[in-house]
């Protein structure tokens, strides 16, 4: 049997995860304001351009609007206030 | 040269800038006359003009101490002694096995002797080489062949054990082992002395890159893999081991150094590609195993796409190059297939749209210290592509490389359509099978 | 942003693309949303046509299989069930001791947990970890600093001690100590899980140096030096370990990667340097021990200098660059000498010329996509100098970089005048002398 060793596990600490619940979902999309957001990811706009004009298609009750923070990967409190006030869904991409 | 010389009789004095002291007394050490006559001067030559050049000559001797012109002059006429006349012959042998001592003291043994890479290593006991040994049905003694750190070097020469025993050092495993003995029976070394700091990069072909479970997905040119890491370090280390070192000042001589040196071996995305693989380009079968061994890493240039600009891009990578290096492509198979929607349906197109935008203005190609020392000489004596390149007026743009020369591999995560341009000459393509 | 909606009572979809599945629910779990609405489409969406999105818009999710508009819909309007609202509330911890074990089981623990870079380690154990903490007068649990691996991720956070577990790992000695806590505590990760593959290169100046024998001359940026190997890997080992990870798909997403990623730190040329040392520059004490860090390694330009078409080779290396990431330059003493010569008596003469100098069209420099994905909302906003910058016409020549990117050090052998032009911003500093 060979010699056993202790050896230190060698990761950091991890902050701990709060629970965070999902908001309650509609019942349909009939006449409601979705935001699209545009994350700004290279070509991110065209591609929800395409979503929009998708929606505007085929469910033509949806008013599918563009919106876009106002720089990548960081927060815009003001422009969620507005989706919240002003929208009932919104779909986010593409990317984080 | 100066040896030769000696030798036909002709008195000789050989010339060096003084940071090379040490290599050349070891080099003519290794030529059997260590009583060469040498004498130094400063560093650089490179970039000086000749009224610098005269006060060189005219001062001292760095080294010596003493007048540059009297060392040369003196070892031109100064008689001979005893000691000069003898000229040494002696074996050098290195032993097997290492006398037995404490791990500790034995690791410290590897890092003082320069026999590692400064990380650490696996010691190679006996157990462990002989369980590396099973990785291949090649008999321990056999001669795999020769590496030297510079074509003025001699060749040191190196058997599957000796091999066995560096890729135990560098973490490998044994089913890695044929992989290995592929890249040290290449005759490339991954230890070139340089002053230009050359690495070698490896590429895997064949089915070989699986049964490994080698890399070319996310992080393919990076930390992320077993095989990839152990194999291109194995390399690495056998290299400076086998060839009679790689030590700064004496068998290694690159100014800046190269991170690529420490391990720079992937496999080709061969099920993502839409073109042919490497090995298949050069000949082999796809069912065959094979590893390229790029000699370069002297420039590495990035880019997207393809892209609205592309061909802007890609021009201005080309002609940023170090133009004694010719690049290979390794793109994204997001890239690649980009590539294709644009009518490069095979990698040779590729390549030859890049020799044809590769320019320069004349005046730049001929102004670069490799091209001079190492084209230049060529394109005298009437050698082509060279000799048109010298013809050409100083602000004639020409083609700096020819399409044979560059070469395209396809590697990558997918998680972005990126490309990088690397220095790298293709100096060998060999086969992994003859070494299972 | 997508948590931040839902807390805020919109339902809300993500969509990314395929490759990004792993990843997307790994940061929702670490979120506390388990159960977020993620839709996914093929990869790329970068340079597919309107046509070609419109496609994956009607076509199938890659993940799921069913059409990417039935997920989004449903994600929208499907009520939630139990498990939805439950949430998820949990601590992690990590042990400060690993079960005993034998040697060769440890280190294939380590191995298997995507804990190293694949190459061998030594084995954190009690005795070598209490050595290491020597190198340092501080307690062993003291919080160091937190590190992510990206700037949508959480921030882990770490000791003294956790430091010296991997400094140990890393094959470090205790004297190195301080200068690993220093580089842990910039709070720049070496390991980005960046698409594009960044590294980190860190340079060392002032007396720490020395004393710990560490490279600024032939080799320096490559494997010929203890201190520099050890130094640059445990800041690579300790920012995978403590960070969370840097595993690819989950917490790596570079598509190529980076070799530079094994180990890239190195000392300054300080005594045979024409110019003031870089932590000078940045408003250290020259007896004063720091570290910087070069967030990059993207590119690698080289060249030789200055000759006589220096400025001709400079401006194309210049601009070959990728524009999002600025340079940092690295001159042998030979070349730093020799831009000297020429009058470029301070290091901000050249940086400023290099600035004046990098230079692209409009329509090229806005043709990338980091620049449109990150200066573009910039430049929109009125932020300068980005906003200029998109006022330009396509074909308007641009500057590129402010001079305030720009960095330049000096290292190298002298045995030829090469330098390397290396993607890196300066994105971290740290005293060492705090962590003696």
């Amino acid at each position: 049997m060979a010699e056993r060793v202790t050896a230190h596990d060698p990761r950091g600490y991890p902050p701990k995860v709060t629970g965070k619940r999902l908001a309650s979902r509609l019942d349909n999309l009939e006449r409601k304001t979705v935001y699209l957001v545009d994350c700004l990811f290279d070509n991110s706009e065209v591609f929800m351009e395409q979503l929009r004009q998708w929606f505007a298609a085929r469910l033509p009750s949806v008013d599918a609007r563009i919106i876009k923070p106002r720089q990548s990967w960081v927060d815009d409190p003001d422009m969620r206030a507005r989706i919240a006030a002003d929208g009932s869904a919104a779909i986010l991409g593409v990317g984080l | 040269m100066a040896a030769s010389l000696e030798q036909s009789g002709v008195p000789t004095v050989a010339v060096h800038t003084q940071v090379f002291a040490r290599l050349a007394k070891s080099a003519a050490l290794a030529n059997g006359m260590p009583r060469m006559r040498q004498a130094f001067v400063p560093q650089p030559v490179v970039d000086r003009t000749p009224d610098q050049l005269r006060t060189y000559i005219e001062g001292i001797d760095p080294i010596s101490k003493r007048p540059f012109v009297q060392e040369v002059i003196e070892g031109l006429t100064k008689p001979l002694q005893q000691e000069d006349l003898k000229g040494v012959s002696f074996e050098r042998s290195t032993p097997r096995l290492l006398k037995p001592d404490s791990e500790e003291n034995l690791h410290r043994l590897f890092v003082e002797n320069h026999w590692t890479d400064f990380l650490p290593i696996t010691l190679p006991t006996e157990k462990r080489v002989a369980e590396m040994l099973k990785g291949t049905s090649h008999a321990p003694d056999k001669i795999v062949g020769q590496l030297r750190p510079t074509y003025f070097r001699e060749f040191w020469e190196l058997t599957v054990e000796k091999v066995a025993v560096n890729a135990v050092m560098a973490g490998a495993r044994p089913e890695y082992l044929p992989v290995i003995l592929a890249l040290a029976a290449s005759g490339i070394t991954a230890r070139s002395s340089s002053t230009t700091s050359f690495a070698t990069i490896s590429v895997i072909n064949g089915p070989i890159r699986n049964e490994l479970g080698m890399n070319s997905g996310i992080g393919v040119m990076g930390p992320y893999n077993h095989a990839n890491a152990a194999i291109g370090r194995a390399y690495a280390l056998l290299s400076q081991n086998l060839q009679g070192g790689s030590v700064p000042g004496e068998t290694y001589m690159g100014s800046q150094g190269n991170w690529y040196a420490y391990s720079a071996t992937f496999a080709e995305a061969e099920e993502r590609s839409p073109w042919e693989p490497l090995h298949v380009q050069k000949g082999f079968e796809p069912t065959d195993s094979a590893a390229s061994v790029f000699f370069g890493g002297w420039y590495t240039h990035a880019g997207y796409g393809p892209r609205a600009t592309w061909q802007d891009k890609v021009r201005r990578c080309l002609s940023a190059a170090e133009h004694y290096s010719p690049p290979f492509l390794v793109l994204d198979p997001i890239a690649a297939r980009g590539f294709v929607e644009l009518g490069f349906d095979k990698k040779e197109k590729l390549i030859e749209w890049c020799a044809k935008n590769a320019l320069l203005p004349a005046r730049e190609y001929w102004d670069n210290q490799h091209i001079q020392t190492l084209i230049h000489p060529l394109a005298v004596a009437g050698v082509e592509p060279y000799a048109t390149r010298l013809k050409a007026k100083p602000d004639e743009l020409i083609e700096i490389f020819e399409a044979k020369q560059i070469n395209i591999v396809v590697a990558g995560g997918e998680t972005q359509g990126a490309w990088k341009m690397i220095s790298g000459d293709l100096r060998a393509t060999v086969s992994i099978d003859a070494w299972r | 942003m997508a948590a931040a909606l839902e807390l805020d009572g919109v339902p809300t979809v993500a969509v990314h693309t395929h490759v990004f599945a792993r990843l997307a629910r790994a940061t929702a779990l670490a979120n506390g949303m388990p159960r977020m609405r993620q839709s996914f489409v093929p990869q790329p969406v970068v340079d597919r046509t309107p046509d070609q999105l419109r496609g994956y818009i009607e076509g199938a999710d890659p993940i799921s299989k069913r059409p990417f508009v039935q997920e989004v819909i449903e994600g929208l309007t499907k009520p939630l069930d139990q498990e939805d609202l439950q949430g998820l509330s949990f601590e992690r911890t990590t042990p400060r001791l690993l079960e005993p074990d034998s040697s060769e089981n440890l280190h294939r623990l380590f191995f298997e947990n995507h804990w190293t870079d694949f190459l061998p380690v030594v084995l954190p154990t009690e005795e070598r970890v209490e050595r290491m903490l020597k190198g340092t007068k501080l307690p062993a649990d003291k919080v160091v600093g937190r590190l992510r691996p990206a700037v949508f991720r959480e921030f882990w956070e770490f000791t003294v001690e956790k430091v010296a577990v991997n400094a140990v790992m890393a094959g470090a000695r205790p004297e190195y100590f301080p200068v690993i806590l220093a580089l842990a505590a910039s709070g720049v990760t070496a390991r980005s899980s960046s698409t594009n593959s960044f590294a980190t290169i860190s340079v060392v100046n002032g007396p720490i140096r020395n004393e710990i024998g560490m490279n600024s001359g032939i080799g320096v940026m490559g494997p010929y030096n203890h201190a520099n190997a050890a130094i640059g890997r445990a800041y690579s080992l300790l920012s995978q370990n403590l960070q969370g990870g840097s595993v690819p798909g989950e917490t790596y997403m570079g598509s190529l990667g980076n070799w530079y990623a094994y180990s890239a730190a190195f000392a300054e040329a300080e005594e045979r340097s024409p110019w003031e040392p870089l932590h000078v520059q940045k408003g250290f004490k020259p007896n004063e021990s720091a570290v910087c860090v070069f967030f990059g390694g993207w590119y690698t330009h080289a060249g030789y200098g200055p000759r006589a078409t220096w400025q001709e080779k400079m401006r194309r290396c210049l601009s070959a660059v990728e524009q999002y990431s600025p340079p940092l330059l690295v001159l042998d003493p030979i070349a730093a000498c020799g831009f000297a010569e020429l009058g470029f008596d301070k290091k901000q003469k050249l940086i400023d010329w290099c600035a004046e100098n990098a230079r692209l069209p409009a329509r090229e420099y806005w043709d990338n996509q980091w620049i449109q994905y990150l200066n573009r909302p910039r430049a929109v906003a009125g932020v300068e100098p980005y906003a200029s910058r998109l006022r330009a016409k396509p074909d308007d020549i641009i500057q590129i970089f402010e001079p305030e990117e720009i960095n330049i050090v000096v290292a190298g052998g002298e045995t030829q005048g090469a330098w390397k032009m290396i993607s890196g911003a300066l994105r971290g500093m740290a005293s060492v002398d705090a962590w003696r």
